[in-house]
C-alpha cells in the first residue's frame, strides 16, 4: 500500500499544527463559532447532537494493520470504546472531546493518516473497489490512481472552497463495487480505442434530496490527463455551480441545469487551454505510484473447497462471507459489520485490534473498508479459512449475511446525527428480529436495503434494492419505502412504493414485498430482477391492500 | 485611520483609493491610484482607461475575469472580492490571472479575508490581502502554514518556495 514520503508527512504534521492553533483560538474566544465552524469542517469536525463527531480519512478504505490497530486505540483513549466505518469506507468517532481532537490528529499523522477533507465543501475522500488488485473483474487496480488523485486533492489551492462538497470514486472492473454512478464524478478505467489504458469519465451523479446517475463527459480520456481533466471539470462546477441555495449546489444541479452536451462543451473548452499546462501524470508517476501496490508475495497454491466435510455454519460462512481472488488458493474474506444487536458498521476498539493480528496473521497486514460497512482481509489462503472463520465467530464478527436482507447499509440516524429525522439504527434492530431466519434469508439471495435517517441520504436509500427513508411526521418518525433501486453497474434509483409507513410496521411492510418476490420470481431471478420486470404495482396492492384489510 | 494591509509579506499603508469608499465618490482626482469595481468599470470603460492614474479593477465572485484581458496590460492591481467566508470564486479568478493571462501586477483579497485564507489564496496568486486590522499583524505567518505541496500552482503570493515531489 501507499507509504507516505518526507512530503506527505510534513504536509499532515503541518496540518496538525494548523488546526491545533485553530482549536486554541476558537476555545480563546478569539475565533467565533461560526468563524470556527468553517475551519473545522475542513478537517471532519462536526458538531452532534450528543457531542463532536470527528470523521477520520481511510483514503479508497485501505488500511494497514498498524493503522486498524491505531484507530481502536484511539477509539479506547478519546472515545467510548468504538468507531463507526462509513459508506465511503472513512471512519467516524461519535464521542471525542474538542480539545482532544487536536492530539487525535497528531496520533494520526504518526500512522501516516489525518481528517484532512473529511467534510466541508471541498474534494472529499476518494473512494474506490474493497475488492480492487484481487476481484477476477477487474481491467486494471484503481488504487495508484487513487492515490494520484488522493494527493492532487488534498489542499488543492483552487478547489477547496467549493459551492458544495464534491466526491470522486474511480473502478477498474466490470462489477462497479464503488458506487461510482452515484458520485459527483465517477472514473472508469478503460482501454480506448487501439487498446491504450485511459479513462471514462462521468459526471453529475449523485442522493441527496436530488438522486441522480452520473452521466458520461468523456468517453475516453489519455491517462496522462486525468488530473488536467479533473481540474477542468472542477473549475467549471466551481465558477458556475449555484452558491445561493445549499439544496442546488452539488454538481449534479449543474449538470442538469446545463445539458450534458453543453457542460461537457463547456469543460472540454477549459481543458483546451489547460492540458499543457497543468499537472500531466508522466510513465515516471505511474510505475512509482504502481510499485506501492505491487501484488504481495502469494505462495504457488492449488485451488480447494475448504467447504466441503466442514459444518453448515461454516459453509454458510463461505459462501456468503468470502469472495472469488484471481489467484488460485486465495480467497477474499468479508469481516461482517452487520451483527443483529450492533448499529451496521460499528466495531469495537477490541474488535478492530483483534483484525489488525488476523490481517497480520492472514492477510499480508492488509485490511479494506466496504462501501457497505464491513471490513475486508483480501488475501487469505483457502486452506485457512477455518481456523480464521473460528476467530471472527468467537468474536462477532462472523454473521454470515454478506450480500443478504441483514447486510443493511444504515447511516448513524437520530440516536447521534443533529440532522436526522429517524432513529435508523432501531429499524436495523428491527429488521434484524424479524428476518432471523437464515434459510430464509438465503433463499431471498442477494439483496441489499439501504437507509437514511433523512433526505441527505448518507444511507444511500436511493440505490438499495430496498430504500428506506426516515421522514418526519409531526415529530413522529415514519419511513418511506422505495424499491428497484441499484447503486452497481447497472446503477438505478429506486421507486417509492406508496404512502410512508409507521415505525412498527417497517419490517412487516418489507416481509410483504418479500412475499410477492418469493412468489413471483422466475428461476435465479434476483430481487431488483424481478421488481424491474413486474414494476411497483404488485408490490404496493400487496402492502396496501393488507393495510386496509387490517 | 489610513487602511493597513498585508502585501508581500509587509504590513504597509494601503496606497490605493477605493471607487465607493467613504470619500472617493466622482469627483476623485486624476492621478491617484484608483480601484473600481468591476461594475462600473464595465459601465464606463472609456473614461477610467482616459484617467493618466493607475488603474485596479475589483471582481465580484460572478464576474468574468476573461473579459478584463484585453486590457490586462492597462491593470497595475486586479483584485477579488470574498462577501463571506464559503466564497470560492476567486481563488479560480486569480490563478487564471496569473497562470493562463500572466498578470504581474497586485492581485488583491478583500471582503471576508481572515489569515487562515491566505495560504491557499497565496498559492493561487494573490499578493495582498484587506485583512481585519487587529489581525494583519500576525498574519505574515500564515504564509507559512505549510512547507510542501502536492500540485504545481503559480504560489505567487508566498514568500518561500514549497517543496514539492
Amino acid at each position: 500500500m501507499y507509504r507516505y514520503d518526507p512530503i506527505d508527512q510534513t504536509l499532515v504534521d503541518e496540518r496538525v499544527a494548523q488546526f491545533r492553533d485553530q482549536t486554541r483560538r476558537f476555545l480563546a474566544g478569539e475565533l467565533t463559532d461560526d468563524e470556527f465552524r468553517h475551519l473545522r469542517l475542513r478537517n471532519g469536525l462536526y458538531i452532534q447532537t450528543h457531542a463532536p463527531m470527528l470523521r477520520v480519512a481511510i483514503p479508497y478504505g485501505l488500511l494497514s494493520s498498524r493503522q486498524l490497530r491505531a484507530l481502536g486505540s484511539i477509539a479506547r483513549r478519546y472515545d467510548r470504546g468504538y468507531g463507526h466505518f462509513t459508506t465511503r469506507q472513512n471512519l467516524q468517532y461519535n464521542w471525542p472531546k474538542l480539545e482532544t481532537v487536536p492530539d487525535i490528529l497528531a496520533e494520526l499523522a504518526a500512522v501516516e493518516m489525518h481528517a484532512i477533507q473529511t467534510s466541508g465543501n471541498c474534494i472529499r475522500n476518494t473512494t474506490s473497489d474493497h475488492l480492487a488488485g484481487v476481484a477476477p473483474d477487474e481491467l486494471e487496480d484503481p488504487r495508484p490512481w487513487c492515490e494520484i488523485i488522493r494527493q492532487w486533492s488534498t489542499f488543492h489551492p483552487e478547489f477547496t472552497y467549493l459551492p458544495r462538497k464534491f466526491k470522486i470514486a474511480v473502478s477498474g472492473a466490470s462489477r462497479d463495487r464503488a458506487a461510482s454512478l452515484v458520485h459527483d464524478v465517477g472514473v472508469h478505467l478503460v482501454r480506448g480505442p487501439a487498446g491504450e489504458p485511459g479513462f471514462r469519465i462521468l459526471a453529475g451523479g449523485g442522493l441527496g434530496r436530488t438522486p441522480v446517475i452520473g452521466q458520461i463527459v468523456r468517453e475516453f480520456l489519455p491517462r496522462e490527463h486525468l488530473l488536467s481533466y479533473l481540474e477542468s471539470v472542477l473549475r467549471v462546477y466551481n465558477r458556475e455551480g449555484r452558491r445561493d441555495n445549499i439544496h442546488k449546489a452539488r454538481i449534479k444541479i449543474l449538470v442538469r441545469t446545463l445539458g450534458i452536451e453543453e457542460f461537457r462543451r463547456r469543460v472540454e473548452a477549459d481543458w483546451e487551454l489547460n492540458r499543457e499546462k497543468s499537472p500531466r501524470v508522466s510513465e515516471a508517476d505511474i510505475v512509482r505510484m504502481r510499485g506501492y501496490f505491487a501484488p504481495p508475495d502469494y505462495r504457488t497454491l492449488p485451488d480447494s473447497d475448504p467447504a466441503a466435510g466442514k459444518s453448515a455454519p461454516f459453509r454458510a460462512w463461505y459462501r456468503y462471507n468470502t469472495a472469488e481472488h484471481k489467484i488460485a488458493g486465495y480467497r477474499a474474506v468479508y469481516v461482517s459489520l452487520k451483527k443483529p444487536d450492533v448499529a451496521p458498521g460499528d466495531a469495537t476498539d477490541a474488535q478492530m485490534e483483534l483484525i489488525a493480528d488476523l490481517a497480520d496473521r492472514y492477510s499480508f497486514g492488509e485490511v479494506r473498508v466496504t462501501h457497505s460497512q464491513n471490513l475486508v482481509l483480501a488475501d487469505v489462503e483457502q486452506a485457512k479459512a477455518h481456523e480464521l472463520w473460528r476467530v471472527l465467530d468467537e468474536a462477532g464478527l462472523a454473521t454470515p449475511n454478506i450480500g443478504t436482507l441483514t447486510d443493511m447499509i444504515c447511516c448513524p440516524g437520530l440516536d447521534f446525527c443533529s440532522l436526522a429525522n429517524a432513529g435508523s439504527i432501531g429499524v436495523a434492530k428491527s429488521i434484524n428480529e424479524r428476518f432471523d431466519d437464515y434459510d430464509y434469508l438465503y433463499d431471498l439471495g442477494e439483496i441489499d436495503i439501504k437507509m437514511s435517517g433523512c433526505m441527505n441520504a448518507c444511507g444511500h436509500h436511493h440505490v438499495g434494492n430496498i430504500g428506506i427513508l426516515g421522514v418526519d411526521k409531526s415529530g413522529e418518525e415514519w419511513y418511506q419505502i422505495t424499491i428497484g433501486g441499484s447503486a452497481g453497474a447497472d446503477a438505478a434509483l429506486g421507486s417509492v412504493i406508496g404512502p410512508s409507513v409507521p415505525k412498527a410496521d417497517v419490517p412487516e411492510t418489507l416481509a410483504r414485498l418479500l412475499q410477492v418476490y418469493l412468489e413471483r420470481r422466475l428461476p435465479e431471478e434476483r430481487f431488483v430482477e424481478t421488481v424491474r420486470r413486474l414494476g411497483v404495482k404488485p408490490f404496493k396492492e400487496r402492502v396496501y391492500a393488507a393495510t386496509a384489510a387490517a | 485611520m489610513p487602511r493597513r494591509l498585508l502585501r508581500d509579506g509587509q504590513v504597509v499603508e494601503d496606497d490605493w483609493l477605493i471607487l465607493g469608499d467613504a470619500g472617493t465618490g466622482a469627483d476623485i482626482g486624476t492621478d491617484a491610484p484608483l480601484i473600481v469595481p468591476f461594475e462600473q468599470w464595465q459601465a464606463d470603460r472609456a473614461r477610467w482607461l482616459e484617467r493618466p492614474g493607475r488603474l485596479g479593477v475589483i471582481l465580484a465572485p460572478a464576474d468574468p475575469v476573461e473579459s478584463l484581458i484585453p486590457d490586462l496590460s492597462r491593470f497595475a492591481l486586479l483584485g477579488a472580492e470574498f462577501p463571506n467566508p464559503s466564497e470560492g470564486r476567486g481563488y479560480t479568478q486569480g490563478r487564471l490571472l496569473r497562470e493562463r493571462w500572466h498578470f504581474g501586477g497586485e492581485l488583491r483579497a478583500r471582503g471576508y479575508v481572515r489569515r487562515d485564507h491566505l495560504f491557499l489564496l497565496a498559492r493561487c496568486g494573490f499578493n495582498s490581502f484587506e485583512l481585519p486590522d487587529g489581525e494583519i499583524d500576525e498574519a505574515r505567518s500564515a504564509l507559512f502554514t505549510f512547507s510542501a505541496a502536492y500540485q504545481p500552482s503559480n504560489d505567487a503570493g508566498l514568500l518561500a518556495p514549497l517543496a514539492h515531489r
